[in-house]
């Protein structure tokens, strides 16, 4: 992992880098990294990637809830008549 | 009155509530003076509720009515990553400083409806990231044993909160150790039940395949009851097991008589504390007099548990804390477009270790890398699955050292994350499989350091936990 595979994982993720915070990054993923790498070493029977985990759905139904919309509301940093408010997206 | 909270347990309490020996109020205020006694040196807490007292008289009321039950007048204390309604829950981030809780979680709304005294929110590391509560946005949390040394994590401050008789129980969560490991350190009893036993809602992720709600005791019994007021089905978890199924599961494995211990020796040749093996070596033979059969099992794909899970989580971890961009809760530093926004929020809101995750997670999840990190680590998952099913055929529990280091000095760990991460070595599999384990106090090293040993059983047998747990307090 370089400096540049690093700023691209941060912008990916959202994440504004310190300075310095990239080589201490790649220093941490090599350390990190070099242990996880261990599994390549196990053999694992060639099991189907069937994942036993699905979604479990509910209907899309109304159903009362025990807090109101304007809680939720109160906890966006900034609203404007009940929607959240953020700056132009497009 | 003074009452004796060092040997207070859920039982005894309950008893002297019911005589009127003394009030919830006067329960609940023997605590509180402790709190504000150690609170300041240990942070341990990060608020204590303002409506205690209130809440006590409550309970008290059920008492007067009749209605007690065994949590009724019980005090509390809450990992700062469970929802209590009108509360602040940070998840010890600086992310989430003003997210004031806008419902209750299940366990809260369960704990409440028992009449339980929520006494207040304890520190850990943030959201849940770490081995040491030293990874937490409102600093470190002392270890009541010994002030120079963490008190493990992530709900280190549950953990500190219990031992420095800062509450008489205290619910924390696990991803991976986080109340076997802080249990362990703090000379407590910790259970980390099957995962889907006890509701998600209202919890704040970190893994979601692997996170569940967990419990410290002082005594076996108390995790037990605790375990049994909160293990049900919850229509609003989507990863809550429904009863039929949990009876399907618990089936398969009624036939143990619970007398067979199998201890995967072949795991613990590297890495673990010579004092911590003597130790449990010594726990093994009381067992072995106690009459219980003792087996060697071979555990191959176990030993690379721990690196299979340091790819799910950050995987998983990547994903959760997207969620926090400073739109619709917590903490929002503008910028000159969205995009800006997004990153000046998540810079100043986020810790090391916190990013070090997303960035692990965003990697481990990317192109090129997705199948030789994550598809491999979800194969390991499931040989591991296989493995540990297979081993409760021949044994009726894996038997363990709940950590393999003593509780270590402040700052001792944080500069190599490698060397952190491997204090959840056995925690693992429990996590990554999904079946229950209870961490047991084990003794102490001649510096007066806690250690403890740790039991796994087959998918919801916390019945089975609990019993050699007891047999475990009586041998002692």
């Amino acid at each position: 992992m370089n400096i540049k595979d690093v700023q691209d994982l941060a912008e990916l993720a959202k994440l504004e880098l310190k300075e310095g915070e990239a080589e201490q990054l790649i220093k941490d993923m090599e350390g990190i990294l070099a242990y996880v790498k261990q599994i390549e070493e196990v053999d694992v029977p060639n099991i189907d990637i069937e994942y036993p985990q699905r979604n479990i759905w509910r209907e899309d139904e109304i159903i009362p809830a025990d807090f109101s919309r304007d809680l939720i509301v109160e906890q966006f940093p900034d609203a404007k008549d009940g929607f959240v408010k953020v700056k132009k997206i497009l | 009155m003074m009452i004796d909270l060092k040997n207070l347990t859920i039982e005894k309490a309950h008893k002297s509530l019911t005589n009127k020996e003394y009030s919830c109020r006067e329960l609940a205020q023997a605590y509180l003076d402790i709190i504000k006694e150690k609170n300041t040196e240990l942070n341990a807490y990060l608020e204590i509720f303002d409506d205690v007292l209130a809440q006590a008289d409550e309970a008290q009321e059920m008492f007067d009515r009749g209605e007690a039950v065994l949590l009724t007048g019980i005090p509390f204390s809450v990992k700062d990553n469970i929802l209590f309604e009108g509360h602040i829950a940070s998840a010890g981030s600086n992310i989430l400083k003003n997210y004031t809780a806008s419902y209750d979680s299940t366990v809260i709304k369960d704990l409440k409806k028992a009449g339980a005294v929520f006494l207040g929110r304890t520190n850990m590391d943030e959201f849940a990231m770490g081995s040491s509560t030293e990874t937490s946005a409102y600093g470190i949390t002392r270890n009541p044993i010994d002030l120079t040394r963490v008190p493990g994590g992530s709900s280190g401050g549950a953990a500190a909160s219990l031992a420095g008789d800062m509450t008489l129980v205290s619910l924390g969560t696990e991803t991976c150790g986080s109340v076997r490991e802080p249990a362990a350190f703090c000379g407590l009893v910790g259970l980390k039940p099957t995962y889907g036993a006890i509701s998600r809602y209202g919890i704040i992720a970190m893994g979601n395949s692997l996170d569940q709600v967990s419990q410290f005791g002082k005594t076996v019994r108390d995790a037990e009851i605790v375990f049994e007021s909160l293990s049900r089905y919850d229509k609003y978890d989507s990863t809550s097991i429904k009863d039929e199924l949990r009876k399907e599961m618990k089936n398969k494995s009624m036939g143990s008589a619970g007398k067979k211990i199998g201890i995967p020796w072949h795991l613990f040749e590297d890495g673990v504390e010579d004092v911590i093996m003597e130790n449990f070596k010594a726990s093994v033979e009381k067992f072995k007099n106690a009459g219980y059969e003792i087996v060697e099992i071979d555990l191959p794909y176990s030993k690379y548990s721990l690196a299979a899970y340091y790819i799910i989580m950050p995987a998983e971890v990547s994903t959760n804390l997207s969620r926090f961009d400073g739109v619709r809760y917590g903490t929002r530093v503008e910028g000159d477009n969205i995009w800006e926004m997004f990153k000046k929020t998540r810079l100043a809101g986020f810790g090391e270790e916190a990013r070090r995750r997303i960035i692990l997670g965003t990697y481990v999840l990317s192109h090129g890398y997705y199948d030789a990190y994550y598809n491999k680590a979800w194969k390991v998952r499931h040989a591991l699955e296989r493995e540990i099913e297979n081993a409760f055929t021949k044994v009726d529990f894996i038997l363990t050292p709940t950590v393999p280091v003593l509780p270590f000095k402040i700052g001792e760990k944080m500069s190599d994350p490698v060397s952190m991460y491997l204090c959840d070595i056995f925690s693992a599999p429990a996590n990554l499989t999904g079946i229950p384990a209870i961490a047991l106090p084990s003794g102490y090293t001649e510096t007066g350091l806690p250690m403890s040993i740790q039991f796994m059983a087959p998918h919801f047998r916390e019945d089975m936990l609990f019993d050699i747990g007891k047999k475990f307090e009586s041998l002692r």
